[in-house]
């Protein structure tokens, strides 16, 4: 339970810009003054998915820039047929607003918790969950249609053989994060909602006393999922 | 966190600094109308791309369109959704810099897939 020591000199009198860096950095201390190490882990946690991501992308590039067989139209295979008409990408783009909104509810559920408010922390971040579990649900939809059409990791009606593995490892690994920050969504909210941080009570599964800190580092994991979005919406659906 | 600041270690002796220690966490207290213009704001971004797809714009100006709504929509979420903005410097070099280097490495692989493309297209007899 021990923190790592905090400097005893507020971070507004320590010295600023990259003077600040180095300084920070060579105390001999900790280097995130006035982070927890909660969220510096996540922080951590959050850079080596990243990379994790940034390969998964990087992995889809070199397969799309080195095939010699055509690249599927992603505006036309992802098309829905709404209205009478074939609307490009239509699934994509509500899918895409869905995580915004989810990610702008967190937002203010991260606000609510430092306000101490208990009940619009809870029920904003329930919001976020049902949003989040929206995005996963539309994905199994898109899922299901695309395996249909006959969408295989070894090969597509439409050209390129990698375009089913790009496709299932990229927003599969991505589906995997949301799905679980709906979990972990829920879980903190039954805290919040149940007032474990205003009453210290020990966590079922560490045994410590959490703080509202939690839900803020909470929201760092589910704006990153928002984030992957975004670079996978415009690599791999915009491309 | 807060408990934290209780620790004194070192400064026992000497130097005398009372109150100083009030409040050392980062705590983010912003008005709500920020977050719900930055909601705004994504969804005008995210349509904006959207709409780049919708009215085929191919070329140069379809990828820049969306490398630059892919950036502005990152920006906002990490600098004001994630507090980015008002963390320490030391906090944002330290996650911000490692993916820029993921760069060289798209630099590294964009090489390597133009060397199996011409070994593809010359060896392999297929045009593309």
């Amino acid at each position: 339970m021990a923190e790592t020591t905090l400097s005893h000199v507020p971070p507004q009198m320590r010295p600023s810009g990259l003077r600040g860096v180095a300084a920070d950095w060579s105390s001999d201390q900790r280097a995130f003054k006035n982070v927890s190490w909660g969220k510096a882990m996540m922080w951590v946690f959050l850079l080596s998915d990243t990379f994790v991501f940034g390969c998964f992308l990087i992995a889809y590039m070199t397969a799309r820039m080195s095939t010699v067989e055509p690249w599927p139209n992603a505006s036309e295979v992802f098309a829905l047929h709404l209205f009478g008409r074939d609307l490009p990408l239509i699934l994509i783009a509500i899918m895409t607003f869905v995580l915004i909104s989810s990610s702008g509810t967190m937002a203010m559920a991260v606000n609510f918790a430092y306000r101490r408010d208990r009940k619009r922390t809870a029920i904003l971040m329930l919001l976020t969950a049902v949003l989040g579990a929206t995005f996963v649900g539309m994905q199994a939809f898109e899922w299901s249609k695309l395996i249909m059409e006959g969408v295989r990791p070894w090969g597509n009606p439409w050209g390129a053989a990698q375009f089913g593995s790009a496709f299932f490892m990229i927003t599969g690994f991505h589906g995997t994060h949301v799905t679980i920050g709906v979990i972990f969504l829920l879980i903190v909210a039954r805290k919040v909602a149940r007032g474990d941080y205003d009453t210290d009570a020990r966590g079922f599964f560490t045994s410590r006393r959490g703080n509202y800190e939690s839900v803020e580092i909470m929201g760092l994991y589910w704006h990153f999922v928002d984030l992957v979005w975004v670079f996978i919406f415009a690599f791999f659906y915009l491309w | 966190m807060v408990e934290a600041t209780g620790h004194r270690m070192g400064s026992s002796h000497g130097q005398e600094q009372p109150a100083a220690v009030a409040h050392t966490d980062s705590h983010q207290e912003h008005p709500i109308k920020l977050y719900l213009v930055v909601w705004v704001w994504l969804f005008i971004l995210s349509a904006c791309s959207y709409l780049v797809d919708y009215f085929q714009l191919q070329g140069m100006l379809r990828w820049s369109l969306i490398i630059i709504f892919m950036l502005l929509k990152a920006g906002l979420i990490v600098a004001i959704f994630m507090h980015m903005a008002w963390e320490r410097l030391s906090l944002v070099y330290a996650i911000l810099v490692p993916p820029l280097v993921v760069l060289v490495f798209v630099w590294i692989m964009t090489v390597e897939s133009n060397y199996t493309l011409w070994t593809r297209m010359t060896f392999f007899g297929a045009a593309p």
